[in-house]
């Protein structure tokens, strides 16, 4: 199945104007097994993308939950290498981001690593430590080996670096919808359509052919994810879903992708 | 070595960060650029240097250590600056550029402490508000430098995430950041992290070379044959090398911390024995397994036990 994963473009062309779900699930937590199962139960209980995280040793955007997580599947045993396989046993049917840091991708080569992520499956990479124009080099080896690099936007990102972010991005932009690392919280991000609409305003493309928004980064409730989905194409939920999937275990997770999904299609 | 406009020392260096701290780093380097060519600002920070810290600091003869190694020996004593140490060369350099960018709130790592004394000590002299992230096992073992930051008014968080030491110390404090990039300034302890650190730090630092060549020439009439100083990130190293990169004749020796033997894995030898990777903003040489995943780095000292090391070192 794996060489039919659809790119990420033809899945937006095909949601039209219904609004993304994209849940993050740290590969390899709790256990490889439950992983497995999760990303499945979670692929199909409504999300439109899947992001998988590779654990790193050192993560330093991202809050407790996810430290948590990692560390769990470092623990684990998780490396390149076996989220790639994990990716590929998954044979989901939504493409799949691999998001991690930089270094663990460096360690296995660039190329290499772009290479078999996209034989394994995958359509696109998120790398958390490389803002945009930081090493073209490495940013060449990772688009012309056949994956998506999704670029990020921040509520810092001023309009120099938002075209550099915004030129040759594919797949979708990712913003940051807020200063801090990532974690459930209690309030909405402040100021979210403003931001989407800047985005968009410095688009280069015609509104056609640009490129959709996602918006993550303490999105954790239904309700938080349905505010999200009126101001942007996509909704990244990480830390409430791996929360869920800590206590709740697999259905745990797989409900709350159902209450998500239900927010954000409406 | 001179760095390119990308930050970038040769291969190493460079803005690895989330996007969120590009526009403060892009800020930072530019407030930076402009302090660098205004005399004022270099005239300020060489009064605080003379009448705070205290300086220009001796070198001193140790005839006793010199019969037992069989060459005469002189030591730079930045012990003896204000706070103990060489840190705070760099920290008032830093709270005159967070001046310059109205940031009213500091924070800082810290391993051994020294870093977090400077930092807390300048910021008393300011009137900012201090933050000190510290690993909770570097705090028993340095418990009088908290003391002395608490005395300062700072307020030293316990890192107990991972080694619970300054790697981890350094990853809560990068935290901080981004959750308060709009506000603060991250004064970073040495020459390590993104572009503009490991330039500016060196800067700050190299007070310490510029001192010691001209006192070698002043008082022992002649260069040294050799020049040794330990690293961990390397501010203090590099603060000291500088000056005499143009002296074909000195050799210029850093030493890291074996802790058990580079053999053991128990050790904080990046340099001797590390790889290339990308850790807390830039490229440069680090401790990691071969799935780059970081090592902790191990050594009896706090401080030193840095499983990175300064781009320009690599």
């Amino acid at each position: 199945m794996s060489e039919n994963a659809p790119p990420i473009a033809s899945r937006w062309r095909a949601l039209g104007t219904s609004r993304a779900l994209i849940p993050y699930l740290t590969a390899g937590f709790p256990t490889p097994r439950a992983s497995l199962e999760a990303l499945r139960r979670v692929a199909a209980a409504g999300a439109d993308f899947v992001e998988v995280g590779v654990p790193f040793s050192d993560p330093l955007a991202d809050g407790p939950t996810i430290q948590r997580t990692t560390q769990t599947a470092l623990e684990q045993g998780m490396t390149v290498a076996r989220v790639l396989e994990l990716v590929h046993a998954a044979a989901l049917d939504v493409p799949v981001i691999i998001m991690t840091y930089l270094n663990p991708v460096l360690a296995y080569g660039v190329p290499r690593f772009a290479q078999d992520a996209r034989a394994a499956g995958a359509a696109g990479a998120l790398l958390t430590d490389l803002p945009a124009g930081a090493d073209p080099e490495v940013e060449r080896a990772v688009t012309t080996n056949g994956l998506d690099l999704i670029r990020l936007v921040a509520p810092t990102t001023d309009d120099r670096r938002l075209k550099t972010a915004l030129s040759g991005a594919t797949g979708f932009v990712y913003l940051i919808s807020r200063l801090g690392v990532t974690g459930a919280r209690a309030d909405a991000p402040p100021d979210l359509e403003a931001q989407v609409k800047r985005i968009r305003a410095a688009s280069p493309a015609p509104p056609a052919a640009r490129v959709p928004v996602a918006v993550g980064f303490g999105i954790s409730t239904p309700a938080q994810a349905a505010a999200a989905a009126r101001a942007a194409d996509g909704v990244v939920v990480g830390s409430a879903l791996m929360d869920a999937l800590a206590t709740g275990g697999v259905s745990g997770a797989e409900r709350l992708t159902r209450e998500l999904a239900a927010a954000v299609h409406a | 070595m001179t760095v390119t406009e990308t930050g970038r020392f040769g291969p190493y260096g460079g803005r690895y960060v989330p996007e969120t701290l590009m526009h403060a780093l892009e800020e930072l380097a530019h407030v930076y650029d402009d302090a660098r060519n205004d005399p004022r600002f270099w005239a300020e920070l060489e009064a605080l240097l003379k009448n705070y810290v205290g300086r220009p600091t001796p070198i001193t003869a140790v005839p006793r250590l010199s019969a037992q190694v069989g060459a005469q020996v002189l030591l730079k004593r930045e012990d003896l600056n204000h706070t103990g140490a060489h840190k705070i060369n760099n920290t008032l350099g830093q709270v005159l550029l967070a001046q310059r960018m109205n940031k009213r709130r500091i924070i800082a790592e810290t391993g051994a402490g020294q870093h977090g004394v400077a930092t807390a000590t300048v910021c008393a002299r300011f009137g900012l508000e201090c933050v000190v992230y510290m690993g909770e096992e570097d705090m028993r073992r340095q418990r009088l430098n908290v003391y002395r930051m608490e005395l300062m008014g700072a307020t030293v968080v316990p890192v107990t995430s991972g080694t619970r030491t300054l790697k981890d110390a350094t990853n809560e404090a990068l935290r901080d950041w981004v959750t308060n990039v709009t506000s603060t300034h991250y004064i970073i302890g040495s020459v390590v992290g993104p572009d503009p650190f490991p330039r500016l730090v060196r800067d700050f630092q190299s007070v310490i070379g510029r001192e010691a060549r001209a006192q070698m020439l002043d008082q022992v009439g002649r260069l040294p044959s050799m020049v040794v100083a330990c690293v961990g990130g390397g501010s203090n190293a590099i603060g000291i090398f500088t000056a005499f990169l143009e002296d074909k004749s000195v050799r210029l020796v850093g030493v890291e911390a074996a802790g058990e033997g580079v053999a053991s894995h128990k050790h904080a030898a990046t340099l001797g024995a590390g790889r290339p990777g990308v850790f807390h903003g830039s490229m440069s040489y680090l401790l990691q397994d071969a799935d780059g995943q970081v090592q902790p780095a191990h050594s009896v000292s706090a401080g030193l036990d840095y499983p990175g090391v300064g781009p320009e070192h690599a």
